[in-house]
């Protein structure tokens, strides 16, 4: 066993010194190899905090939100509905909400308006995302004003900016109060956009969907579980999207690493043959490219997948961020919590080590079997 | 089929796998027919020269298929979240029937690589090589093993639907769930114990005899492949629940997630590594008796065995302390 | 010692340009002296040393070494043959450059997993029998010719050979280096240990250090 150790370090300390040798070549394809580990690891890590952040907003939704539909259009809820649905067991509270998009035409951009659940927003005032303040530089106490679809103009003043934490999902929202809603989208009285219900108990949540769609048969029921799982899907769909278009350049790179691997130097060659007469073995060869293979690979992946750490969570991601976010006009601004998961290291693994290994196994195999008097025939 | 980055990797490395014994497929059919140790022709140093390349590539097959595994694990863990009625790696496993043939076929593969290895091993011992043609015809049988994996994952991974309602853990491994699982799960812990413990403790003696006296090679592996199975069948059964602290979590992967500590990673390792151990200590044993082979099995067997007896010993210890360590009380 | 009977070796067998290196050679070499193979260059003496020095295999016949057979073995088993019974002397020393002398000369012992201190010993004490202590840590394309030779005994010692093979060990070398080679040559044969060595320069062959000279031609033995 202790041979077998002193091997591997002898073996590893050849490679090394023949590595730092040939500096200006590997240095070529180390840059690549951590390039490639980068650009993948960047977009896998970015579409892992976008999940996750998607996961925390969600947690503060409702179980089920209840819709009506109208010719398998949504529409809006009307007077009355909240009450016929009456008690429901295992609800612990129904409430109807007020929400809706609006189009500012000066950014260019959508706007989420939102009554609060406690209608806690005066009359006449404002509270706005940070994305949304920022493009029409806005503070506390600015005023502002909106052109309503009816054509009327109406003035608010702002009274807050929401808190930039958790920014994906409250950037573009303005929270205004249910009057000045209604006034605004000319909606009428005693109407809802959608019903909101909580439910304590996780396993309850089904049943009552069931029972609630059974009731109402107009409405649709949403679950929450069931966007997470939507939003988990839609973000690996993206991941898988992005990662198919870069199949091509772990393929390009893997061709780059066999061709790399073959086209051994003259000096490297005459290397291999000064070895194999001189006493190795050409399993001691294989063993010995194979760790050049192993050292170069985890220096590559150590790069670039810090650096995709850094480019993620320091500097949020510019390459990525437009293709994996959202189609949102209003890009947050706002630092990914920093998550590592294992499954996604692993996966990294196989798509950037595991191709350059199996590239690099067959042209390692013919360098090592020269034939041991080739040096003393040349 | 759902698109996601861990199951193209996993495609990916099944795909390679296959690949790779495919395009060695040809060389070992001319290497049963044409080998000849005694020759110094070109052809026959050729062919020797190919035989490095086999073993090179076995070895990566076999590195792959592990941590193709972990891999698989993994991600039908975090994939639960997908599926109404997942909670951990056995629902997302059961949303279609193809589920666990592929992780149990995954398994068998990498024990059938490691046989593979030990008879290369030893083979690679003997000058005359007395057993490349039983080598290079084994190799074409791992090659529709590997496929058959290859198969088995795209079959699920292709039937996988978003909203099919699965069972989770506490389903498939609860006590009133008909099946072989089931039934793990029903086993009461005072029985469960005395089953795994005496498996644990017969496989441990066995590999030891082995390793002492060179004798009873083929019941090391007969023994480590019933101690395997009754080591996972006692994590279903009680390990599970000691380690969650809870009297019905059976689930034998969620012991692998972060939430526990990745405590399953300190039973499977020494598990695996015995188990494919025993399993090559078992797989020499029907050359023990070639000319040149005599002297070089008994050594790596018995070495083999050692192994084994050792990480059933460790996986047995490391089990005991778990449950010893818990605060969970199933037995008075 | 070294055995051989009916040797060949053929190149690019079953092609066009096939031919034969060795066309059936019966040899046997002793222990313990220093033997030369003398002939012009393509008269197949490199092609047999490579064979007795169990760097190839023979296309067909037999060689033994000790009384064991070992034209048929493979590979694997013959490395490990030469690296423990035969040291190489190469005709362009085939250092390997970048590492320094000191590493040279361990590099046969690195896949025998020796312990790190004993074998650096063990080249510090042949490079120092070799008058080269003082340039241990130089690199070995900073050596002069002369000691790039020392530095490939040096390294030919490493794994304390029975047998020491050189193939034209003089040719890169000027006389006076050349004197300087045959007085090391010498000394080895008084150590009692076996030399075998290609040659075409008569200040080796004609030395009084060689106690026998095979002469060679056109892949066969020329009888004396």
């Amino acid at each position: 066993m202790n041979a077998w150790f002193t091997k591997q370090r002898r073996l590893i300390d050849f490679t090394l010194a023949s590595l730092l040798r040939r500096k200006g070549r590997n240095l070529g394809l180390l840059a690549v190899y951590a390039l490639l580990v980068f650009v993948l690891a960047s977009a896998m890590l970015y579409a892992h905090a976008l999940r996750r952040e998607a996961a925390i907003i969600l947690e503060g939704a409702p179980e089920v939100v209840l819709q009506r539909l109208v010719a398998g259009r949504h529409d809006l809820i009307p007077p009355g509905h909240l009450e016929r649905i009456g008690r429901v067991r295992g609800v612990q509270e129904m409430r109807g909400r007020l929400w809706g998009y609006y189009y500012d035409p000066v950014v260019k951009a959508n706007y989420t308006f939102l009554v609060p659940p406690d209608n806690g927003i005066a009359k006449g005032t404002l509270v706005v995302g940070p994305a949304l303040a920022r493009e029409r530089g806005m503070s506390e106490n600015t005023g502002i004003s909106f052109r309503s679809y009816s054509g009327e103009l109406f003035s608010f003043v702002v009274a807050d900016v929401l808190p930039q934490a958790s920014e994906l999902a409250s950037a573009d929202l303005v929270l205004i109060n249910e009057e000045d809603f209604r006034a605004f989208f000319a909606y009428p009285a005693g109407h809802y956009t959608d019903i909101a219900l909580s439910v304590a108990n996780p396993a309850e949540v089904r049943n009552i969907a069931i029972k609630l769609s059974k009731q109402l048969p107009d409405s649709r029921p949403i679950l929450r579980e069931e966007m997470q799982r939507t939003y988990a899907s839609l973000f690996d769909w993206r991941e898988g999207i992005m990662l198919a278009l870069l199949s091509a350049s772990i393929l390009a790179f893997a061709i780059l690493a066999w061709e790399k691997a073959s086209g051994l130097s003259a000096d490297e060659k005459r290397e291999i043959g000064i070895l194999k007469a001189i006493g190795w073995e050409t399993g001691d060869v294989i063993k010995m490219k194979l760790w050049e293979g192993g050292l170069i690979s985890l220096t590559a992946f150590l790069l670039g997948f810090v650096g995709a750490y850094l480019h993620v969570f320091k500097f949020g991601a510019p390459l990525f961020a437009p293709v994996l976010k959202g189609w949102a006009v209003l890009y947050p601004r706002f630092d990914l919590v920093p998550v590592i998961d294992g499954l996604q290291v692993a996966t990294l693994f196989f798509f950037t080590v595991f191709p350059y290994m199996a590239a690099v196994l067959v042209p390692i195999w013919r360098a090592a079997v020269t034939d041991p008097d080739a040096v003393m025939r040349s | 089929m759902i698109f996601q980055p861990a199951i193209i990797a996993l495609l990916l490395a099944s795909a390679v796998s296959v690949a790779m014994l495919a395009a060695a497929a040809p060389f070992a059919f001319q290497i049963i027919r044409q080998w000849d140790i005694s020759s110094g022709s070109e052809r026959q140093l050729q062919l020797e020269r190919r035989t490095y390349l086999f073993s090179t590539l076995a070895v990566f097959v076999m590195a792959t298929q592990l941590l193709a595994l972990l891999l698989f694990v993994f991600n039908a863990d975090k994939m639960s979240e997908m599926f109404v009625g997942a909670m951990c790696a056995v629902g997302t496993l059961n949303v279609n029937p193809w589920g666990f043939p592929a992780l149990i076929a995954q398994m068998a593969v990498f024990f059938l690589a490691a046989g593979w290895l030990a008879v290369n091993h030893v083979d690679t011992r003997a000058p005359d090589y007395p057993l490349v043609r039983i080598k290079y015809a084994a190799m074409l049988v791992l090659l529709p093993a590997v496929a058959a994996v290859l198969w088995l994952q795209l079959q699920y991974f292709l039937n996988l639907r978003a909203d099919v309602i699965t069972s989770c853990c506490g389903s498939l491994f609860s006590e009133d769930t008909k099946g072989l699982t089931g039934d793990m799960a029903a086993l009461s812990p005072v029985p469960a114990m005395i089953g795994f413990y005496t498996s644990l403790a017969i496989a441990f003696a066995t590999a030891a005899f082995h390793a002492q006296t060179k004798r009873g090679g083929y019941w090391v592996a007969a023994t480590s492949i019933a101690a395997f199975v009754a080591a996972i069948a006692g994590i279903i059964a009680f390990v599970s629940l000691y380690l969650y602290e809870h009297p019905h979590h059976h689930c034998p992967f969620c012991i692998l997630k972060p939430e526990y500590d990745w405590q399953g990673y300190w039973l499977y390792v020494p598990l695996f590594a015995a188990t494919a151990c025993g399993i090559g200590a078992g797989a020499v044993q029907p050359f023990r008796n070639v000319e040149s082979l005599k002297n070089v099995i008994p050594p790596v067997s018995a070495r083999l065995a050692a192994i084994a007896a050792a990480g059933f010993l460790i996986f047995a210890l490391i089990a005991t302390v778990f449950v010893v360590r818990s605060n969970l009380i199933l037995v008075e | 010692m070294i055995e051989l009977r009916d040797v060949r070796k053929a190149f690019n067998q079953g092609q066009h340009n096939e031919y034969w290196a060795l066309s059936g050679i019966s040899l046997a070499i002793e222990a313990k002296q220093v033997t030369a193979l003398r002939g012009p260059s393509g008269s197949g003496k490199t092609t047999l040393l490579t064979l007795i020095g169990c760097l190839a295999r023979p296309t067909s016949g037999r060689v033994t070494l000790h009384g064991r057979d070992i034209s048929g073995l493979p590979e694997r088993f013959l490395t490990d043959i030469r690296r423990k019974t035969f040291g190489f002397v190469f005709q362009q020393f085939n250092l390997i450059k970048g590492l320094s002398a000191i590493e040279n000369v361990m590099l046969p012992a690195y896949p025998t997993g020796r312990p790190h201190r004993e074998l650096a010993a063990r080249a510090e004490a042949l490079l120092e029998r070799l008058r080269l202590a003082h340039r241990r840590d130089a690199r070995v394309e900073w050596l002069s010719g002369g000691e790039q030779q020392r530095v490939a005994i040096a390294r030919a010692l490493i794994n304390d050979p029975e047998v020491l093979i050189a193939d034209e060990p003089t040719a890169n070398l000027d006389t006076a280096l050349a004197k300087e080679f045959m007085a090391i040559l010498e000394s080895f044969g008084a150590e009692g240990r076996t030399v075998i060595l290609t040659s075409h320069d008569p200040l080796v062959v004609e030395s009084a250090a060689v106690n026998r000279v095979v002469d060679m031609r056109d892949g066969l033995l020329v009888a004396p």
